[in-house]
């Protein structure tokens, strides 16, 4: 009796799919790799968030959109979402009027986003009055939302860049009540500064105030911020205030931040989203930081497992972190077409989510 | 990146209605589906409408809330930018903050 593999059979062999890995480096795949990546992944997610695993006809789809061999995939007609562009534009243009101009009038981008190349509010602070200026005239020129981002930052108010002690350094030689006190001082610089900036810029017509990265130096970058978008909200009732993260959970650097209640160290999009509309924020950004070893269709469905409780709870609009080096788009400086398009066809069919 | 984005997913911005529907998420955090059909119904179009740039290039200039200008497709006495925001204000009923603003330092 003849085995039920003969090794003298002939065997159908999967053609090779071009894809890509986290860095963006182009390599060949079959159908059964992508789906085997696709699955560890969401188990990967399901087992870190405490979360579920995409269901199967969740991976059937982000199986399908992975294992094209097309340069570029959409989303179906009808499906858009809004996008909000942190950070966006060329910033060559020569001024940043013509800047966001171009990103209007070429390509159609539906929240515009005024920038400083020192992305911090602290450095911000120094030059509110210029942005301000920058912000007043392009107000009067582009037609869709502009609003003013920059990130929270928080480890620059530490030495030496900062007034508070570097609680980096008091942290591995043990001194946790220092370290906390440290952080405590840093907080309170942080959140006037985020406050003076936003208010500023709110004067001056801006549509909304985007924290881009939040959380960046963990729960007390959170909070300092959390604090800000309460003050915000109160004083601007109809202004738009963007909250993006940073990672997918909330690192804990203080250990004992609360908001109203809910320990911020250790939240993952789920509950970051609902700390965030808790605080006033009307769209909240989650971050899936890209595993550059691994491929981006691994990439997509860990992102979109840890991120789709999080549109369950959601009150606001959720608008998912795909630039470069997240949710599954590329680390790379020229992210390819075809792996930035799929990832954001993926997060858009699987979330149903509100925008990117 | 940016590119690669709008269209692979993106409304489109002013091409379409992609900025009017940003406008509720942004001051009234609308979720998206709210968002479009609230945008749809003070248009008088359907949803899929908001993002076709064949049907909005017809509505926003009936509307006057702004289109975009290239050397094959100028409308000069037609508000755009500033001017259309007024109209875009008025059209949502939202407050837009530049609005407000420009109200107040021109005197008006």
């Amino acid at each position: 009796m003849v085995g039920a593999h003969d090794s003298r059979e002939a065997r159908p062999v999967e053609a090779k799919i071009p894809s890509r890995m986290g860095d963006g480096f182009m390599v060949e795949m079959t159908r059964g790799e992508l789906r085997a990546d696709i699955e560890a992944a969401t188990d990967e997610a399901a087992r870190k968030a405490k979360v579920p695993p995409l269901g199967p006809d969740e991976l059937d789809h982000l199986l399908d959109i992975y294992a094209s061999r097309a340069a570029f995939t959409a989303v179906d007609i009808g499906d858009q979402v809004v996008l909000s562009c942190d950070g966006g534009g060329s910033k060559m243009t020569g001024t940043d009027l013509q800047d966001l101009l171009e990103s209007e009038q070429r390509l159609g981008q539906d929240i515009l986003e005024l920038w400083h190349i020192e992305y911090s509010y602290k450095a911000i602070k120094t030059i509110l009055p210029f942005q301000q200026q920058v912000m007043q005239n392009v107000q009067m020129m582009c037609t869709v939302p502009v609003q003013y981002g920059a990130q929270p930052n928080l480890a620059f108010y530490s030495k030496p860049d900062g007034p508070a002690e570097n609680w980096f350094e008091l942290l591995p030689r043990g001194d946790i009540v220092g370290a906390r006190a440290a952080v405590d001082e840093a907080m309170e610089h942080a959140t006037k500064d985020f406050i003076y900036v936003g208010e500023g810029m709110l004067d001056a017509g801006a549509d909304g105030m985007d924290f881009d990265t939040t959380g960046g130096a963990g729960d007390a970058d959170f909070f300092s911020t959390l604090r800000a978008v309460k003050h915000l909200r109160a004083k601007y009732p109809d202004a738009g205030i963007e909250v993006g993260m940073a990672g997918e959970f909330v690192i804990g650097v203080h250990g004992e931040l609360e908001w109203e209640g809910r320990r911020l160290a250790g939240l993952w999009p789920a509950e970051q989203v609902q700390v965030c509309q808790d605080a006033g924020a009307t769209i909240f950004g989650p971050a899936v930081n890209i595993r550059t070893g691994k491929s981006c269709a691994w990439n997509a469905a860990y992102s979109i497992t840890v991120c789709k409780p999080a549109m369950e709870v959601a009150r606001i609009p959720v608008h998912p972190n795909v630039g470069e080096g997240v949710g599954g788009v590329p680390v790379n400086g020229y992210p390819p077409e075809d792996a930035a398009s799929r990832a954001a066809r993926a997060h858009v069919d699987i979330l149903k989510c509100d925008g990117l | 990146m940016d590119v690669t984005h709008a269209l692979a997913a993106g409304m489109g911005g002013m091409r379409t209605a992609g900025d009017l529907v940003a406008r509720m998420q942004m001051a009234r955090g609308m979720r998206l589906p709210e968002a479009k059909r609230y945008v749809a119904d003070k248009l008088g179009c359907t949803v899929r409408d908001l993002s076709d740039s064949y049907a909005m290039e017809q509505i926003r200039g009936e509307k006057g809330l702004g289109r975009i200008l290239d050397h094959s497709n100028l409308h000069p006495g037609e508000p755009n930018a500033m001017t259309a925001k007024f109209r875009i204000a008025e059209l949502l009923g939202v407050p837009i903050n530049s609005v407000e603003r420009f109200r107040e330092l021109a005197g008006s």
